[in-house]
């Protein structure tokens, strides 16, 4: 079983985001960067089918050569092989992104798609446009299903479900596929120690890519919303404030 | 506390909620204080600095007393507080040198009070069975060694000194200003409002010098990374309960340490290249995604550490399913020397810094901040610690960085005691700077003054004296580390002929205005009232009786006095001098420190140079002993000062700066005839001074001894009032606890057949090898070691319990691992060398 998992590299944040000063992009100079919480899973899923039924986690990037650091993150915890699409930075837009995945995948595969199944995050951490999973589904005309939280792989076909109020829906689709997960499709494991250390001696296959001249989307800047300032209630000391927290997990249902 | 709770007014306020600024709040309302208000811009219990990601274990051993007993104190302090596990701590060697090193630290142990024993790689497996004993030659063991949990003693600091109603709390909140006003704080501003004090604590950590500017002061460090991960789960440790089972191990050749965390390990390391970070671009509590302190691992820049720690514990390390949890460049506090910042500001009245505390000290340096702010001293002597030794040089964000990234690797580094900075050097250069350097000078480098400490240009020397050095040669490698035989010939030189000492990088002020007899008699233990022309060395002291310097102070007129102290503790004692300074102006203090420099003319033949340059009359009737006046030596306007730390014949020669190198090349020109040749300060500091006794502050006078027991009652109890009278006084009045003694190292010879030669903070033992405590708890330890060349010995410096210093009484020190007898050759103050000063008033 073939797999490839696309991620995207994103800024790190906190509470408060920080723009930098020409409003194209997130600062996170001392903050570091990483992959959404819904490619995190995708990776780990990449990797247990790949572990279950034999073949090869290919984990792909688009972006700055430090972004291979999310890919080196990637291998660390178990994906085999780390392909970088280098571009000046990540913020290509979704239809260029696509694109640059499709000629990646069928110059791979000389024409056919050379992975059984095509894993994306259900949306990326800061754009969150949805979108570059459908696009490479419709442009190499793949099934495609998003927000999934259960896959089953068998030969030729995969089981996947989406959770909604109140149950699932279930899709069986042919491979190869496209399929966005959702976290809590599964608990994403850390790297060892030693995995890290082969990690960043695992050679990254790098295509470089032109997104030169392409403008069909155009980013005009960023704006940080409006928050309200979240407000800290006190429930009491120590053990005074038991019978008030008990209440709270009622009201939330998580009791 | 809502906004319209906020206090408008404190005593005290103190700025930051880390271990430290909640062990200065606790301690000052022990001390008494009511009205205290600390703020933190982040929230309680974690306000997201440094204490909040520490690795808090407690490591007690270091070379350094003041930091040693510190760490002791604070151990005590966490233990008191319920948040102390003793877990044990061993360090590990990889290789020969480093178990040297331990055998030091084992000396270190003795020295300041504190179990250790050296353990062999089998013992080092049985106490931590996941150890790889193949690539270890031993271990230094610390069985009182553990961890602390800084966050919960901070709460139950904060709510000791809540419950005595002395304490506001103020977290959420940012300070935006310092207020200063005539020299004084008034007020700090913040986000949520304006509170008035009288007395304001950095105790910031990393941020510290960020608030230290809003004063227009400096506080001199920068934050730099410490790496750390936490891994597991660890299935050896799920069987233990609580948070710790096995002895932290520090794998100090590779500078890093595995600690276990309930079931993770903690595997934290310095070996990293040093990562600086601009205090700037530190994020808020908002933008970070973990906490201000805790930015992203450095992934390259950790891969050796992590591939040292596979090394040493493949068995619960290198397994797939122990995973990489946590993992941060966690942010702390780093100095241009590694050491503290601690006490008053002295620029600005009632502001004080508490700030690049390890956690391990934390408690300890709040509650020595507490007293020193209360009672003007404190128990344990924190003179190495002091924010004002970088005073007027070494507060520049270059030095700072430079500094920092040198000093990074010597943390976990063997570092020898006389170990000199290489960056930022060159930073004071006297006027005699460039014509030592033609003579091939070895400079080291006191506050940021060149200073030669031999001269290689004299090693023809070592054919001369060579009987009389054969036996005092160091064949030993680390003995002769930072050291040249060529001193004990320019030591034996001068006191057969001349030498010429310069610069000696005093700190020099003049004390002026109507009010400065007063003044000075108040500050001094000497009495001040003497002739012009005429000196007094004295003891500073506070009031407790324990030495907060020792000074010479020259009468230069009715109303202006010349004082004269090292240039290492220069900022500390200005710092003093000003806190002291009447209100009413009467008295200003002028600095001279860079405006004159000094060369020493010291020897049998000293006097037939200086008259044969100078214009005046410099006989020993026209110029006698301890006084001083204005010469004129070529064309040179100078001020000569009749004394000696070396104990010969001479003066101290002080001239414009500018006239520097004409002095020098004047004395050098008329040395000629006479034999003359430069000296360094190893003479200076070390031979010529221990042959005489002559004592050093920061060696042995400290806050922990009084003058009884340094021997330095020369001026009994004068009359007037002066700070530490009263316990001066009485400790005159009875027997001294303990007694300063010199003493010689009887026999050198090692169980190896290599004559070692002791360098200083050995501890002296009794014959039987029992530790030396008195009745005090302070312990018997070498202050200084040195070669005295004219008597042939090389002599230790300690103080003895009284009842054991009996000249002729024997001893044993250790050194590296050895016993090694030694005898008191001296007890008090006299000197073994021409002990009735006839030299010096001939």
């Amino acid at each position: 079983m073939d797999i490839l998992t696309c991620v995207k590299r994103v800024p790190n944040t906190g509470e408060k985001i920080v723009l930098t000063d020409d409003k194209q992009a997130v600062d996170a100079s001392g903050l570091g960067f990483t992959v959404s919480p819904h490619e995190e899973c995708a990776v780990e899923e990449a990797i247990q089918q790949v572990e279950q039924h034999g073949g090869t986690a290919t984990v792909l990037t688009l972006g700055p050569e430090d972004a291979s650091d999310e890919l080196v993150t990637a291998v660390a915890r178990g994906a085999d092989e780390p392909v970088l699409l280098e571009a000046p930075d990540t913020s290509a837009d979704p239809m260029a992104t696509a694109d640059a995945i499709v000629d990646y995948i069928e110059s791979r595969g000389d024409g056919e798609v050379p992975f059984d199944v095509l894993l994306f995050g259900n949306e990326s951490a800061d754009a969150g446009n949805y979108q570059v999973g459908v696009r490479v589904a419709n442009a190499l005309g793949l099934p495609c299903v998003t927000g999934i939280k259960d896959i089953e792989l068998e030969d030729t076909t995969a089981t996947a479900k989406r959770e909604v109020s109140g149950g699932w829906e279930v899709f069986e689709v042919p491979l190869p596929a496209v399929i966005s997960v959702k976290e809590g499709i599964n608990h994403p494991r850390y790297a060892s120690m030693r995995g890290r250390m082969q990690a960043r001696r695992t050679p990254i296959e790098t295509v470089e890519v032109d997104l030169a001249g392409d403008e069909r989307f155009e980013m005009v800047e960023l704006e940080v919303p409006e928050t309200e300032a979240a407000e800290a209630e006190i429930l009491g000391d120590s053990a005074d404030a038991a019978s008030a927290v008990v209440d709270i997990l009622e009201e939330l249902e998580v009791l | 506390m809502s906004t319209k709770d906020f206090p408008t007014s404190a005593r005290t306020v103190i700025i930051g909620a880390g271990i430290v600024g909640n062990s200065v709040a606790y301690h000052l309302a022990e001390q008494g204080r009511t009205d205290i208000v600390l703020i933190d811009k982040g929230p309680l219990p974690d306000p997201g600095g440094s204490t909040g990601h520490a690795s808090n274990f407690i490591f007690p051993v270091e070379h350094s007393k003041e930091m040693t007993l510190l760490t002791q104190d604070s151990r005590e302090q966490f233990r008191d507080m319920d948040t102390f596990t003793r877990s044990g701590g061993i360090e590990v060697a990889r290789d020969e040198e480093r178990l040297e090193e331990l055998k030091r630290r084992m000396q270190s142990a003795k020295a300041w009070g504190e179990p250790a024993e050296m353990l062999t790689p089998a013992e080092v497996k049985e106490l931590v069975p996941y150890i790889n004993d193949d690539i270890i030659l031993g271990g230094f063991h610390s069985p009182d060694a553990g961890v602390c949990d800084p966050l919960r003693a901070g709460e139950v600091m904060r709510a000791r000194a809540q419950d005595k109603g002395a304490l506001s709390l103020a977290p959420n909140t940012e300070v935006t200003d310092i207020i200063v006003e005539g020299g004084r704080v008034t007020a700090v501003e913040t986000d949520r409002g304006t509170i008035e004090a009288e007395e304001v604590i950095i105790a910031a950590g990393l941020w510290s010098p960020k608030l230290a500017k809003m004063a227009g002061v400096e506080i001199p460090l920068t934050p730099a990374v410490h790496q750390m991960i936490s891994v597991g789960p660890i299935d050896l440790f799920e069987e233990g309960e609580g948070e710790i089972n096995y002895p932290i191990v520090r794998d100090v050749d590779t500078q890093m340490y595995e600690r276990q965390s309930g079931n993770d390990m903690e595997v934290g390391s310095y070996e990293h290249r040093p990562i600086l970070w601009d205090v700037e671009d530190v994020p808020s509590l908002d933008e970070a995604p973990l906490s201000p302190t805790q930015p992203p691992l450095t992934h390259d820049a950790f891969e050796p550490s992590m591939q040292h720690a596979l090394e040493i514990m493949p068995e619960i390390l290198d397994d797939p399913s122990v995973e990489i949890r946590h993992e941060i460049d966690g942010l702390l506090s780093v100095t241009p020397d590694g050491m503290p910042l601690i006490g008053r500001l002295q620029d600005v009245e009632g502001l004080w810094s508490c700030a690049a505390i390890w956690i391990k000290e934390g408690p300890a340096f709040g509650k020595m901040l507490a007293q020193l702010m209360t009672q003007g001293y404190c128990d344990i002597d924190i003179h190495a610690s002091d924010v004002n030794r970088f005073y007027e040089y070494g507060n520049s964000r270059r030095f700072v960085k430079n500094r920092a990234d040198e000093g990074y690797r010597k943390i976990y580094g063997i570092i020898h005691p006389a170990e000199q900075w290489m960056s930022s050097r060159e930073l004071r250069t006297s006027a005699f700077y460039n014509r030592q350097r033609d003579l091939d000078a070895y400079f080291f480098e006191a506050a940021g003054w060149e200073r030669p400490q031999w001269f290689e240009s004299n090693r023809d020397l070592l054919t001369k004296y060579s009987a009389e050095l054969a036996h005092l040669m160091r064949p030993n490698e680390w003995d002769s580390r930072w050291w040249s035989p060529i001193i004990l010939a320019e030591h034996l030189h001068m006191r057969d002929h001349v030498a010429m000492i310069g610069d000696t990088g005093f700190t020099i002020f003049d004390v002026v205005g109507p009010g400065a007899l007063d003044y000075l008699e108040r500050i001094a233990v000497g009495r001040m009232d003497v002739d012009v022309g005429r000196s007094v060395y004295t003891p500073i002291l506070a009031e407790n009786a324990g030495f907060v310097s020792d000074l010479t102070i020259v009468r230069l007129a009715e109303n202006r006095f010349r004082v004269i102290t090292g240039g290492g503790m220069g900022g500390a004692d200005k710092s003093w001098f000003r806190a002291h300074l009447p209100a009413d102006g009467s008295v200003v203090l002028d600095d001279q420190t860079s405006a004159l420099c000094t060369l020493g003319l010291w020897g049998p033949n000293a006097r037939d140079v200086l008259a044969s340059v100078a214009e005046e009359d410099v006989s020993h009737d026209a110029f006698p002993p301890y006084t001083a006046q204005d010469v004129t030596i070529g064309e040179v306007d100078a001020w000569a000062f009749r004394i000696s730390y070396v104990g010969e014949l001479g003066w101290e020669i002080y001239a414009p700066m500018e006239q520097g190198q004409r002095l020098w090349d004047l004395i050098a020109e008329a040395g000629e005839p006479h034999n003359i040749r430069p000296a360094g300060m190893g003479v200076y500091g070390t031979t010529g001074r221990i042959e005489k006794g002559y004592r050093l502050y920061g060696h042995e006078l400290e806050l922990e001894y009084d003058p009884a027991e340094a021997g330095l009652t020369f001026h009994g109890v004068k009359d007037l009032d002066f700070i530490g009278k009263e316990a001066y006084a009485e400790a005159l009045d009875g027997e001294p606890i303990a007694k300063m003694c010199t003493l010689s190292v009887d026999d050198h010879m090692s169980s190896t057949g290599e004559r070692r030669f002791m360098l200083g903070s050995e501890p002296i033992l009794t014959t039987d090898g029992e530790e030396i405590v008195d009745d005090h708890g302070r312990r018997s330890y070498v202050t200084t070691a040195g070669t005295g060349p004219s008597v042939g010995k090389h002599l230790l410096m300690a103080y003895l319990p009284t009842d054991l210093a009996e000249e002729g009484e024997q001893f044993l020190v250790e050194y590296m691992g050895e016993q090694y007898p030694v005898s008191v050759e001296v007890v008090g103050s006299r000197p073994l060398f021409d002990p009735k000063n006839e030299r010096i008033r001939s």
